[in-house]
């Protein structure tokens, strides 16, 4: 069994590529990404770039692609053409989904995602980077040094209190802070996070806003979100999809004064929330 | 020596240890020590019925893991109980040496009645107990891992990963009723004589076979528990729950799910060949799909995800298999079916999650 | 007594010539010319009788062809008693007889009281060879082809002449065809070699046994390199053939037995490919129907059980079909592996209910006459049940192609399907459009049931040997796509008669089943997949 291990160790348990190089200030480059599913374009003809520690505000009505394109980042989706780039020199496009986890692209799904049986501390131990390989998961015991990183992430995400709680009996807008904290706990450089505040209360939600911006700076994060008063709450820079492409960038006050976006999104904006 | 937390807290597994204890000591000492004529005497047909139910009880776990924590419904699992059995049946196959039928001193009887010369190349080695051990393991685990490599890696998962599983085994026991394939055709391997030089139908040969299964059992449950304690089981369980989220987490997925299963299969692989000198017999019948699935359900009634759960359900419905296939022939069929569809209608966290719905409300 | 019978010749021949005078009619005068030939038959010996037998070739009677066949097979008589020649039929000491000349039954008699006229071998070869060229002559043209595979089966150098005389006058093709091979059959014989050689040459790619023989001796044993090469290409050409014959024989066992994995599986593709619903009684859904095919033969005829039999069946499974639906399935929505488990309690509780009601004994389920037997499709040779159920099967495709594409069920059935919330909105009762398709899924089993009643066992295990199939079948396929599930059960069942002649019919299924394994790691939503969002699961 120990053999097979660490054999399977060598087969690639660690991330195959070197550190995330940013000299550019760029993080992430989407260029001319275009992905189809049964003729209809999901994708089209997408370039994208997130600069190093900027919050990224992403908005589009259903259907503009968002969620495909975090697929495309993530993994989970091939685009049939285009490139995707971690810093100069990681081609997304050649590794798979747990291989991009690992070099620090974290994802917080638009459904919660929490894994509910388990307690929050579970979760947080299960979201830990550098667990992730065989040996490092046959062990019961967290070490002391473990056990100060999570307690520093349910302190940020304001769960200090409910550590042996069952995750599935937390409320909706602390689910969503456990997922998020879980993406913390992978030490990220990059956070996806898609729709973080979908039925939060407006108290929930400013506590979101504020821990999002704290991370900023030290993280790259983009996130994707119908709500505009969130947005507005957030973000500096905003990016309209539309049809799977990029309709328009910029501020907000801006982006709210354009006629093409007023068409397509904000002015039936109230219809989405 | 105190017990690590992981042990300790599992109070439903520290009941089944001593149950296992007490039985493992309670049954020899019924059987061997106790005159014939007191009514708790155990007779020789108890202890080995109580044996084979252990070696249900052991299959049951290992279904349990992957069903219960990884979410994987293996249909299939009959097939590495299968495989170990034939495994062992082939070591104690070649302990009876000249005194078959034939009294060839190589070729088991089988053989020689269909005018084989040689001893097929993969018979060799099987007259050696350490091997046909190792290989009760290795056979089905690497029939799982390959298996298992390539389903999970292509991500067949659900129902469709169940059918496959099904396909899987009806294919082995096509291949197995072959007399081609070198197994004995549809008698499958009998007439076993000893196994290390002790007689098989000894009561004591027995009686150590029965310890040995309660004992495999206990290893069993604690080697799975341990499993399921460790941040690996709870990489299972999210896996089970989220497939996706795990892979954003960064786990390699398939990977996991390959070596627990893996695991698992060999865990049926020591279920069979416990199981087979103790009935005497491994016959193709064996990976029939109906026993796999009958394997699940007794996870299902004892309830999923608990370990303990596989045990109780394994050992009560096959106690009911045994009365009621000897009161009431016809009704066992309609009973284990109505089974199935009560525990997923109306049980579906199986007796230990309604003990433990009681537990909490009271 | 014999010194009677020339008399009596005499004495007939003048009433013939009297009765000629007088104006008697053309067949009762050849009536008589053939008795007075047979009158003398009876006390003639051998080289009389071959004397006897030549002039009575020459007559054109329709009788003479049954008399000599008579006299071949020992069964031509004397009788005393009104002195006539007959022709006895069947056997044991009373036996019934028909006047010779003509064909009269003249009821029962004892062998005692008659005399029967006897044949040696060498008088039995004239008689057939001489029957030959009667039938060559023969106006019918069945008796004309009977006579060239008379031939064809013991070939005579002496009758080869007749048989070109005939291919000179000969009009129908295939008759002439027959002949030209007959005549090419009888020049292997030939002492010139380059005569044989054309013989061989013309006879390549001839099927028949006849001819593959003395082919196959030429090719090994003839003294002349030229005859025997062509010999050795001509009989190449032959074995191309049948082996050309033998793969479209492979293709039809295959198709037949892809038509029964279609039937087998089409309705799963409704109720697993199009509800997403795993339903492992489906075999037993077609063990129903099978039952039913067996009870109401109980009550109809054989011949008139099958067009009662496949509604019937219908009906009843889908009855039960809806049952399960609205009493088990529906409560299990969302959650396929418990389906799964529950459905199978289904299957058992069933097995057991028809071995409780039936028996545990297989019930034999008849064929009707008009699906027995065989039918030729141009060279290949076909079994009629076979046949009518790769049409069945067909129409079945068709019927529900149509009910899916053509009707409101099939349209809410197919909204329901892609978006179950969306078709509610619309107003779509989805819980009735879920009754009915399972409904649907589960009646089509029932008539797969009737078509296997025809091909196999009538038993409780039925459902079972078919159900690992079947979800290969619509897996393979691609779920929810009927065309898949077709394309894919004639596949796998082509495959299957591919490798049996190789591997064995046990072993080319569990290669298939491997096949099947390893495809659906590598394309897990089959050949045909459906795309995008809705398709995941």
């Amino acid at each position: 069994m120990s053999e097979l291990i660490s054999e399977l160790d060598a087969a690639g348990m660690h991330p195959p590529v070197g550190p995330v190089d940013a000299t550019h200030g760029i993080l992430l480059y989407l260029e001319g990404v275009s992905v189809s599913f049964d003729g209809f374009k999901a994708i089209d003809n997408l370039s994208l770039y997130i600069g190093d520690g900027e919050l990224r505000c992403i908005i589009g009505p259903n259907g503009a692609g968002k969620t495909t394109m975090m697929d495309i980042i993530t993994g989970k989706t091939k685009p049939d053409t285009g490139r995707v780039f971690f810093g100069q020199t990681i081609d997304l496009l050649k590794l798979d989904e747990p291989a991009i986890a690992r070099i620090g692209i974290g994802r917080k799904l638009q459904r919660p995602t929490v894994i509910e049986p388990l307690t929050v501390l579970e979760n947080l131990e299960l979201a830990m980077s550098g667990a992730k390989r065989m040996r490092g998961l046959m062990t019961t015991r967290l070490s002391s040094e473990e056990r100060d990183r999570i307690a520093a992430v349910m302190d940020q995400i304001g769960l200090a209190e409910h550590g042996g709680r069952l995750a599935g009996i937390l409320a909706h807008g602390q689910k969503q802070w456990l997922e998020i904290g879980m993406l913390l706990m992978q030490e990220p450089r990059l956070l996806l996070v898609d729709e973080p505040v979908a039925g939060m209360t407006p108290a929930e939600m400013d506590r979101t806003a504020e821990l999002l911006r704290s991370l900023a700076g030290s993280h790259s994060v983009v996130v994707v979100e119908h709500d505009m008063g969130f947005v507005r709450s957030i973000a500096d820079r905003v990016t309209v999809l539309h049809q799977g492409r990029v309709l328009a960038e910029g501020r907000l006050d801006e982006l709210q004064e354009d006629p093409t976006v007023i068409e397509v999104y904000l002015g039936a904006g109230d219809a989405y929330h | 020596m105190p017990l690590p937390r992981w042990l300790f807290s599992d109070r439903a597994g520290l009941v089944l240890l001593a149950v296992l204890a007490i039985i493992g000591v309670g049954v020899p000492v019924l059987n061997l020590l106790v005159p014939p004529d007191n009514p708790l005497h155990l007779t020789a047909y108890t202890v080995t019925l109580i044996g084979k139910y252990l070696c249900y009880a052991l299959l049951a776990v290992a279904v349990d893991l992957v069903w219960g924590y990884m979410g994987i419904l293996s249909l299939g699992h009959a097939a590495f109980f299968a495989l170990g059995g034939y495994c062992f049946g082939m070591y104690l196959m070649r302990q009876i040496g000249t005194r078959g039928v034939y009294g060839d001193p190589m070729l088991p009887d089988f053989m020689v009645f269909l005018n084989w010369k040689a001893l097929p190349w993969y018979w060799h080695g099987f007259d050696m107990f350490w091997f046909a051990a190792l290989m009760v393991l290795v056979v089905p685990g690497l029939l799982a891992f390959v298996f298992g490599w390539f389903a999970f890696r292509s991500r067949v998962s659900g129902v469709y990963l169940s059918i496959i599983t099904q396909a899987l085994t009806y294919a082995l026991m096509l291949a197995f009723f072959r007399n081609e394939m070198g197994f004995g055709g549809n008698n499958g391997l009998t007439d076993f004589k000893d196994v290390l030089g002790f007689p098989l139908h000894a009561d004591g040969t027995r009686i150590v076979l029965f310890a040995l299964s309660a004992l495999a059992l206990a290893g069993g449950y604690l080697a799975c528990r341990w499993l399921v304690s460790t941040r690996m089981g709870r990489v299972l369980v999210a896996i089970r729950d989220s497939e996706d989220r795990a892979r954003f987490l960064g786990y390699r997925v398939e990977r996991v799910k390959a070596l627990v299963f893996t695991f698992s299969a060999a865990l049926a692989g020591v279920a069979g060949a416990l199981y087979v000198p103790q009935v005497g017999i491994i016959n193709p019948g064996e990976f029939a799909p109906l026993n796999s699935i009958e394997a699940v359900i007794w996870v299902a009634v004892g309830g999923r995800g608990t370990l303990v759960g596989a045990v109780v359900g394994a050992v009560l419905v096959n106690y009911a298999k045994t009365w009621l296939t000897g009161a009431l022939p016809e009704v066992w069929l309609f009973a284990l079916g109505g089974l199935f569809v009560a525990v997923t209608l109306l049980l579906p966290y199986g007796l230990i999650g309604l003990l433990r719905r009681r537990e909490a409300t009271t | 007594m014999p010194s009677r019978t020339p008399i009596r010749a005499g004495f007939l021949a003048l009433a013939l010539a009297l009765l000629t005078l007088f104006g008697a009619s053309p067949a009762r005068a050849a009536d008589d010319s053939v008795r007075i030939i047979l009158a003398q038959l009876r006390d003639a010996d051998f080289d009389g009788k071959t004397e006897l037998i030549e002039k009575l070739v020459t007559l054109d009677h329709p009788r003479i062809a049954t008399i000599l066949k008579a006299l071949s097979d020992s069964r031509l008589y004397y009788q005393e008693e009104g002195d006539r020649m007959v022709i006895g039929l069947g056997d044991g000491a009373e036996i019934a007889i028909e006047d010779a000349v003509s064909g009269a039954t003249l009821g029962q008699v004892g062998k005692r009281d008659l005399d029967r006229i006897t044949a040696n071998n060498r008088l039995r070869s004239l008689i057939e060879d001489r029957l030959a060229s009667l039938g060559l002559a023969s106006a019918d043209p069945r008796q004309r082809k009977a006579a060239v595979e008379a031939f064809l089966r013991n070939p005579d150098p002496a009758s080869a002449e007749r048989l070109r005389a005939r291919l000179a006058v000969e009009t129908e093709t295939d008759i002439k065809d027959l002949l030209m091979m007959a005549l090419a059959l009888a020049d292997l014989a030939s002492d010139d070699a380059t005569v044989r050689a054309k013989a061989a040459t013309a006879l390549g790619g001839r099927l028949q046994t006849e001819i593959r023989g003395p082919l196959a001796r030429m090719a090994a044993e003839d003294g002349d390199p030229a005859a025997k090469e062509a010999a050795r290409i001509a009989l190449a050409r032959t074995e191309f053939r049948m082996q050309m014959l033998g793969w479209a024989e492979t293709l039809f066992f295959g198709l037949s037995l892809g038509s029964v994995l279609i039937l087998a599986a089409i309705g799963l593709a409704v109720t697993f490919g199009v509800m997403g619903v795993i339903n492992m009684a489906h075999g037993e859904l077609m063990m129903l129907g099978a039952y039913t095919t067996w009870l109401v033969q109980q009550w109809l005829p054989v011949n008139w059980s099958l067009p009662v039999a496949v509604p019937l069946a219908f009906l009843v499974a889908a009855l039960v079909g809806i049952a399960i639906e609205r009493g088990i399935i529906r409560f299990l929505y969302g959650r396929p592996l418990e389906t799964l488990l529950a459905t199978f309690g289904v299957s058992l509780i069933l097995q057991q209910a028809v071995r409780s009601i039936f028996s545990p004994l297989n019930r034999s389920v008849a064929t009707p006459d008009w699906m027995s037997g065989t039918i030729l499709l141009g060279p290949l040779e076909v079994t009629l049940n076979r046949l009518v159920i790769v049409g069945f099967c067909i129409a079945v495709f068709a019927l529900l192609w149509l009910a899916l594409q053509r009707t409101r069920l099939g349209l809410e059935v197919r909204a329901v399907a892609q978006n179950r919330a969306m078709a509610r909105a619309m107003g779509v009762r989805s819980a009735r459009v879920d009754a009915l398709t399972f409904g649907l899924g589960s009646g089509i089993a029932g008539v797969a049931g009737v078509a296997l009643s025809q091909l196999t066992n009538v038993g409780p295990n039925l459902g079972q040997s078919y159900i690992v199939d079947s979800f290969m079948v619509v897996v393979f396929g691609g779920v929810g796509n009927l065309w898949g599930t077709m394309v894919a059960g004639l596949s796998l069942g082509v495959a299957n008669k591919l490798l049996e002649p190789w591997s064995g019919a046990v072993l080319a299924k569990i290669l298939v089943l491997v096949f099947l394994i390893l495809f659906i790691q590598k394309r897990p939503r089959g050949l045909f997949p459906q795309r995008g969002r809705a398709a995941e699961v």
